[in-house]
């Protein structure tokens, strides 16, 4: 299945991104942003791609920071 | 044999903790360990959670819906500093009461010179400021007000709510120093019109020193706020400009993620607990050493003198002793440990009657028991009898 990244602008909103997945059962992992995308030392939220924009709402309802989304490369 | 021990130091710092409070800082030493909000391995990714969700409890405990505006410090004088220091430009003007803590003071002291104006308005002798005087003390350039919502030397609650409707009529920032009340009393922002908090974790939140910070509501534009100071935050790496967004903009360097690890316990433990049972329970405490007290002959107690009225913290004087004599038989001949003196409150002290000689504290916690209060009483009954 297509995965893909949300990056936020600190740990803090990645955190609350997390909570709400988990709330909301929609499957996820926090990973280290991939250096294509970021030059951020920090975590970023991968969630099955499908899900993005149901996962952007989720957020966007509870005020979470986004900074921007982004499709992996299929391996 | 070892001597038990009767620990009356609690205004100062809470102790004992309790257990969940070492264990887990001692779960976060052996099997954590790492730097929160900095690299994205499982284990700094662990860390960064223990902090999230202290800073989640903070903003439940408090009232607040954002938790990215709970920030984190090294105790209630540096979120007050960085609230202080952070808002308030020269020309502006504060309003203060004369029961702060040299916490609030010293950094308004300083601003004073730098052109911030000042009134410190008299409180009772109890330790009350009205809500009245407040209204009279406003003037055009009012930028803020800031208050000791608990006494340190006393333990006099102010009237939050009241002052907190006043300065929101005014629209000045209402800033709390809930340094002693944190815990203690319940608290909500929404409530009482807070808009900044100083909190410290070592008190009555029950967890280690190194932990406590600011809590921002939203009337404060976080745009205004100027952090002091700044530094790696784990965000933004590639910039060399610092952060605007919170609570990185007032989070630089590694954070005490394993004091916050045992805030997180104690934060817990309270909510728990339940605050309005940790608050009856002090109360009776309180209501069982005031009573004690005022029937002893040569003991004087300042304050409002009423459990209803003060928190767990009692100071008192003994006719013709010196605070440190009676601090020092305290101690040595009955295994009660508490604080004499000023209290870093000289204005508190001019307040009560009681500069620059000072008091003897007992400071109680949730954790104490009558027995040691009835104890304490007959300590205090020898000594000002010239026993022992």
């Amino acid at each position: 299945m297509p995965q893909g990244v949300i990056l936020f602008p600190s740990i803090h909103f990645a955190l609350r991104a997390e909570k709400l997945m988990k709330q909301k059962g929609i499957p996820h992992k926090l990973i280290p942003v991939p250096r294509h995308l970021s030059s951020d030392c920090g975590v970023c939220l991968r969630i099955p791609w499908e899900k993005k924009e149901e996962a952007l709402v989720i957020l966007a309802e509870a005020g979470v920071k986004v900074d921007s989304s982004h499709p992996l490369p299929e391996r | 044999m070892e001597k038990k021990i009767i620990y009356f130091d609690n205004a100062a710092t809470s102790y004992p903790k309790p257990e969940e409070v070492t264990e887990a800082m001692v779960h976060f030493s052996k099997e954590i360990g790492a730097s929160p909000g900095r690299s994205g391995h499982r284990l700094a990714v662990e860390a960064g959670r223990i902090v999230f969700e202290a800073r989640e409890r903070i903003s439940q405990l408090f009232g607040i819906k954002d938790s990215s505006r709970v920030v984190f410090g090294l105790n209630a004088t540096e979120g007050i500093n960085q609230g202080l220091k952070g808002l308030l430009r020269p020309g502006d003007h504060v309003i203060t009461s004369s029961m702060e803590h040299n916490s609030v003071m010293r950094p308004l002291r300083a601003m004073m010179n730098e052109g911030l104006e000042v009134s410190i308005l008299p409180c009772t002798r109890e330790g009350f400021l009205a809500p009245s005087g407040v209204k009279k003390a406003f003037r055009k350039n009012t930028k803020m007000v800031v208050l000791n919502h608990a006494s340190n030397v006393v333990g006099s609650l102010q009237p939050l709510a009241e002052i907190g409707e006043v300065c929101r009529r005014q629209g000045v920032l209402f800033f709390v120093d809930a340094a002693q009340s944190a815990g203690a009393v319940p608290i909500d922002m929404e409530r009482e019109k807070i808009d900044l908090l100083a909190f410290t974790g070592h008190k009555a939140l029950f967890g280690p020193q190194g932990t406590g910070g600011l809590v921002l509501g939203e009337r404060v534009d976080e745009k205004e706020l100027v952090p002091v100071k700044r530094g790696g935050t784990g965000s933004r790496s590639e910039q060399e400009e610092h952060p605007d967004f919170l609570p990185d903009l007032c989070e630089s360097g590694t954070p005490n993620a394993v004091g916050l690890a045992g805030l997180l316990a104690g934060l817990e433990f309270v909510m728990k607990v339940g605050i309005e049972k940790i608050r009856r329970h002090e109360k009776r405490l309180t209501e069982r050493l005031l009573r004690g007290l005022l029937q002893t002959a040569g003991v004087t107690v300042y304050g409002p003198g009423t459990a209803e009225r003060q928190l767990a913290t009692v100071s008192f004087n003994i006719q013709g002793i010196a605070p440190s004599e009676v601090g020092l038989r305290l101690d040595e001949e009955f295994g009660i440990l508490c604080r004499v003196g000023l209290h870093c409150a000289p204005a508190a002290h001019r307040t009560l009657g009681t500069f620059p000689e000072g008091t003897v504290r007992f400071g109680l916690s949730y954790l104490n028991r009558e027995e040691e209060i009835d104890e304490a009483i007959q300590a205090v009954v020898r000594i000002a009898r010239g026993e022992a």
